[in-house]
Formats: C-alpha cells, structure tokens, sequence
C-alpha cells in the first residue's frame, strides 16, 4: 500500500498550502497573482494528463482555453445567460469539437502532432480575432461577473477559494484516473502502442478520451478566467499562450501532477516579479524549456523526488 | 479441431512478398515452432496474426472465427497474445503495471468510474494486482515486484513480457525470439517456462534461433523461406528434409 502515500501526501499538501496561504498573503495584487496560478494549474494537470501520461503533444490547448472563455464572454454578455450555463456550453462545445478534431489529429505522431495541433490552435486563435462582431475582433470584450442565482464573487478572497476548491478537485480527479485502469492505459500508449494494443488497448480510443478530457478541462478554466479578470482578447488564444502552458507541463515535470501545480506557479509568478523583464517574457520562457530540457528531462517535481529517493534508499 | 488456421497467405511490402502462399495450422495444446533464416517473414506473420498487419491476400482464422484484418485489441479479446522481437516494454510504468495492462480486458476501462474512483474499480485493482505479483512469481520476477521497468535488466524484461502477454490470458501466446540476448543459462531457464505456459493449456507459437531450444520443446516445426512454407512436421522430421537442411540448416544453422 506504500503506494497511496505518496498520492494522499501530495493532496493533504496541496490543501495545507491553500489553508496557509491567506495568512500570508499580504494584499489583493498577491491574491490575484495566487488565483492565475490556479487557472492555469488547472489547465496544465488536464494538459498534463495528455502530455505526460498519454505521451501526446499539444500546442494547441490555448485555443480551447479562449473559446471556453469566449463561451462565457459572448454568452453572458451579449445575450444575457448566466454564467454557469455559459460556462457548461462552452465545456460542452469543447468537448464535441475537440471530439470531432481528435480522431485526425490524433492519427499523427511526434513532430506532424504537434503541428496538427499547433495549427488547430492558429485556426481558433484566427477565427477569435477575425469574427469582430461577436467577439469584438484584437481589441478583445468585456465579461461580466460571475454570478450564481443572484450571489457574486466580489472579492479576491472569494475568488481564491472557489478556485482553490477547483483546483482541488482537478487534481483529484486527474490523480484518480492517473491510478486507475484508464490510466494505466494512457501510460501503455505513451510507453509502447503496439505493445498496448496487443494487450487489448484500444490506443485511438483512449488518445481521444484524454484529448477531449484535456481540452474540456483548458475551456472550464477559460470561463474563470474570463469572468475572474472581467475582460478577455484572442491573445487568450494564441500560439504563444499554448507554448506558456506546455513550459509549465514541462518544467514542471511530465507525468507528475504536482509537477503542473508548481510549473503552472513558477511560470504565472515570475514575469509578475521580473516585471522589467516584460520586453523578454517570449524569451525567458524559451530559455526556460531550453534549459529543463537540457538539464533536466524529468522536469523540477519528478528530479527532486529522484534525488530524494536517492539521499534516503 | 484446430485452433489457428492460416489459409492462402500474402503480405507484400512495395512489391516485395514478405509472406507468399502460405497455408498452415496449429492445433490447441502444442508448442509450435516457426523457424527460418533472417527475413524469412517469421516477424511478419506474427504481425498479421496479431492484426498490427492487414495482410494482402488470404484469411486467418482463430478459434472457428475469421479474424482477418481484426485490430489487435480485438483479437486480444478472442485470446490471442504474443511478445516482441525487439523489447516493447512499458518503460515508463512499474512493471507491476506493465502486468496489469495485460489485464486491461478484466479491469474496468471505462471513464467515469475511473475518473470518481468507484470501489468496484479499486477492488478489481487490487485482487488484479494480487494475480500480477502471483504471475511475476510464475515467470520468475518474484524480486521484481515492486521495481520500475526501466531499472530491469535485459533478461528480467523479457521475461515482464511473457508475464504480460499471460495476463491476457491467451489461447494461443506467441512468442517472437524469447531467448534472443540471453545467455544459456538463461536461455535453459526460458526453455522450462515456455514448457511451464504449455503446461498450463496455453497453445505456445514459438520463433527461435536457438535450435537446441527449438528442438527440445517444439512438437511441431513450420519451417519458413523467403516468405513461403519450405516444410512441415515434427522435429525429426524437419531435421532429415532435404530442403531443410539445404536452405537453412546448411547455411549455419547446425552451429548454433
Ligand atoms: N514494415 C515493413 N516494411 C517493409 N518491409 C518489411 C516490413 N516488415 C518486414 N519487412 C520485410 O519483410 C521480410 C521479412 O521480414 P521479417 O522481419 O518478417 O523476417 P524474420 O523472419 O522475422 O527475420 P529475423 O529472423 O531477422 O527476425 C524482410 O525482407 C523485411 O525486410
Ligand atoms: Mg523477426
């Protein structure tokens, strides 16, 4: 049973920092740094799922996380919705787009993956841009607040744990099927799919499964991004923010879930503190993948533990 | 009553017959050996059995069932299994884990009981997990059980393959080159396993360079060249055909 602990540790861990936090958050901007990092954590344990367990490329999720979030933007603002039906559309029209894509795209490998995807990405990003009069075209449009039956999230703090919560539960549910008969599958298609599909793997079944899984969990995190910030524009959905996520993933660590958590908070706090590095983000980024890569594959989570398992055999 | 029955076969690649006219079958409880010089479509025809080929021309089928042009997670499930020339382990799992994607088929695959946990999945995992350890003990891995695939030395990996395909729980297991890389002792030790799979009802389709270990555990040899059957029998039939030992014994084979 040595094998639970590690993942009950890891979630009594992540819950103890969320408690802690607000003791230590000094202001609001500290508070709005901390709820980015858990948009986007929740976009990279999905992603993470896809990229190191299943072993497939995206360098196209950015593009779902800006439709979920024009899902809600449009839905809410121009015709009135509420927030949770918007948001529940837009993982729904995700889930069946990135349905309907995956079965093609899936079909690549490697290098021609990612470019199905790269250009997936570029098409959505393209379409947010050019359809001006629903999305309001580069300028980008307001969202209004996320509210359910007349409650409204009005401060930081309330934000924080409703995010807090929902990270939660994605790495609940990622770490669930991560040790589970589905994830062993995905791990089997990453590993070897001949070798998977012989031990009776349905290998396009499951590459699809977590694509769609993936790309519903990038949507559900662009609708609170949308709503949490208030105004939106297609970069949400550009090349450069899908290459954000993957370093995130990377750095972070394939295949490790709290890896994401804290690739995901390294990679949204830095540029916030290096502000004067603002003119070199794309490049920080470049060095930062260049570098996980050369000096370590495994990403930060997967080579400390390593190195832990190895100070104490 | 036969359990495989391969019937006209052709697999041409730009051209080139790997597999030609190739009729045979197998029948349930034997070890069966396929032989053949390098090239000879050995590889090939494992790999249209198993589905991961379509073959040209011809029909295979398995259990009284066509299975022609079936994808192999199909045919996994009418009880077909095999391991691989070149190593296709799951690098990146335990090898405990390696075992229960064999038995992907009996666990729960589907999404939502696995994404919330259900007790029925975590039960089947663990009595699933408790028949991988017995099987890793089966095919000698008992030290293995808790380690990752990718600290396996070479020898201990081929034999995570065999305990693999067995947690599918094959009719027929076909085995491409199990001693390839090993040393005799080794190779003498493969040798008890394979007669321990048959012992235990599993029809046993054997690939191998390795004479010695051909003629002490085969009751029946197909003897392959450049795609075609060249001939057919037990082992001392085999031995004293003309053709056999021309075309292949001749050229090296008696060495090995
Ligand atoms: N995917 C493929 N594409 C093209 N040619 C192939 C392919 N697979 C096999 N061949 C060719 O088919 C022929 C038979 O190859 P195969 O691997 O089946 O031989 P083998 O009997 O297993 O040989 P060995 O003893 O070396 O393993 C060879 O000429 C090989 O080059
Ligand atoms: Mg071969």
């Amino acid at each position: 049973m040595g094998f639970w602990q590690p993942r009950r540790a890891g979630i009594l861990a992540l819950a103890a920092v969320i408690a802690v936090l607000p003791a230590v958050l000094p202001n609001a901007f500290y508070y709005d740094v901390v709820i980015l990092v858990g948009i986007n954590a929740i976009v990279c344990v999905g992603l993470n799922l896809l990229i190191g367990y299943g072993g497939q490329i995206s360098l196209g999720h950015a593009g779902f996380f800006g439709l979920g979030a024009y899902f809600s933007a449009v839905l809410t603002g121009t015709y009135d919705w509420p927030p949770l039906a918007a948001l529940a559309t837009g993982a729904v029209s995700v889930g069946v787009l990135s349905f309907i894509v995956a079965r093609p795209i899936l079909k690549l490998k490697g290098h021609y993956l990612a470019m199905g995807t790269l250009g997936m990405g570029i098409i959505i990003s393209i379409a947010l841009n050019q359809e001006v009069d629903i999305t309001g075209g580069p300028d980008g449009m307001p969202v209004p607040a996320f509210a359910i039956a007349g409650w409204e999230p009005s401060s930081e703090q309330t934000w924080y744990w409703i995010v807090a919560a929902l990270l939660m539960i994605s790495v609940w549910l990622a770490l669930n099927l991560i040790d589970s008969p589905v994830g062993r599958a995905l791990r089997s298609v990453h590993g070897s799919e001949v070798a998977a599909s012989v031990a009776g793997v349905d290998v396009t079944r499951y590459k699809i499964l977590i694509f769609v899984v993936s790309a519903v969990m990038a949507s559900f995190a662009g609708s609170l991004y949308a709503h949490y910030t208030g105004f939106i524009t297609p970069d949400e959905a550009s090349f450069f923010h899908s290459i954000e996520f993957v370093t995130m993933v990377v750095l972070g660590g394939m295949a490790s879930t709290f890896g994401s958590l804290v690739g995901a908070a390294i990679l949204t706090i830095l540029p916030q503190l290096l502000t004067v590095l603002h003119d070199f983000e794309m490049l920080a980024f470049g060095a930062i993948l260049m570098g996980t890569m050369i000096f370590m594959r495994k990403g930060l989570v997967p080579s400390l533990v390593d190195l832990a398992k190895r100070a104490r055999p | 009553m036969t359990l495989l029955r391969v019937e006209d076969l052709h697999k041409t690649f730009g051209g080139v017959g790997a597999i030609q006219d190739l009729t045979f079958s197998i029948n349930p409880g034997t070890i069966h050996s396929i032989i053949g010089p390098n090239g000879a479509g050995k590889t090939t025809l494992f790999n249209l059995i198993t589905g991961l080929y379509e073959p040209t021309r011809g029909r295979i089928h398995f259990n009284d069932a066509d299975i022609t042009g079936q994808p192999p997670h199909v045919l996994a499930r009418h009880g077909l299994s095999r391991t691989f020339q070149n190593l296709q382990i799951f690098l990146n799992m335990s090898a405990m884990d390696n075992v229960m994607v064999g038995y992907h088929l009996r666990c729960d695959g589907r999404f939502l009981p696995s994404l919330f946990r259900f007790p029925s999945v975590v039960r089947k995992d663990a009595e699933y997990r408790e028949r991988a350890a017995a099987l890793m003990a089966f095919v000698g891995l008992e030290d293995y059980v808790a380690a990752d695939a990718s600290a396996m030395p070479y020898g201990a990996l081929k034999r995570l393959e065999i305990a693999r395909a067995l947690a599918v729980q094959p009719k027929m297991l076909l085995l491409d080159e199990p001693a390839a890389g090993l040393n005799p002792s080794e190779t003498l030790a493969i040798d008890g396993l394979i007669q321990k799979v048959a012992g235990r009802g599993v029809t046993v389709v054997l690939v191998e360079h390795d004479m010695r270990l051909v003629w002490a555990v085969s009751d029946h040899i197909l003897v392959l060249d450049h795609g075609r059957k060249l001939a057919e029998g037990t082992g001392p039939e085999v031995r004293s055909n003309p053709d056999v030992v021309a075309a292949y014994l001749g050229e090296g084979g008696r060495d090995r």
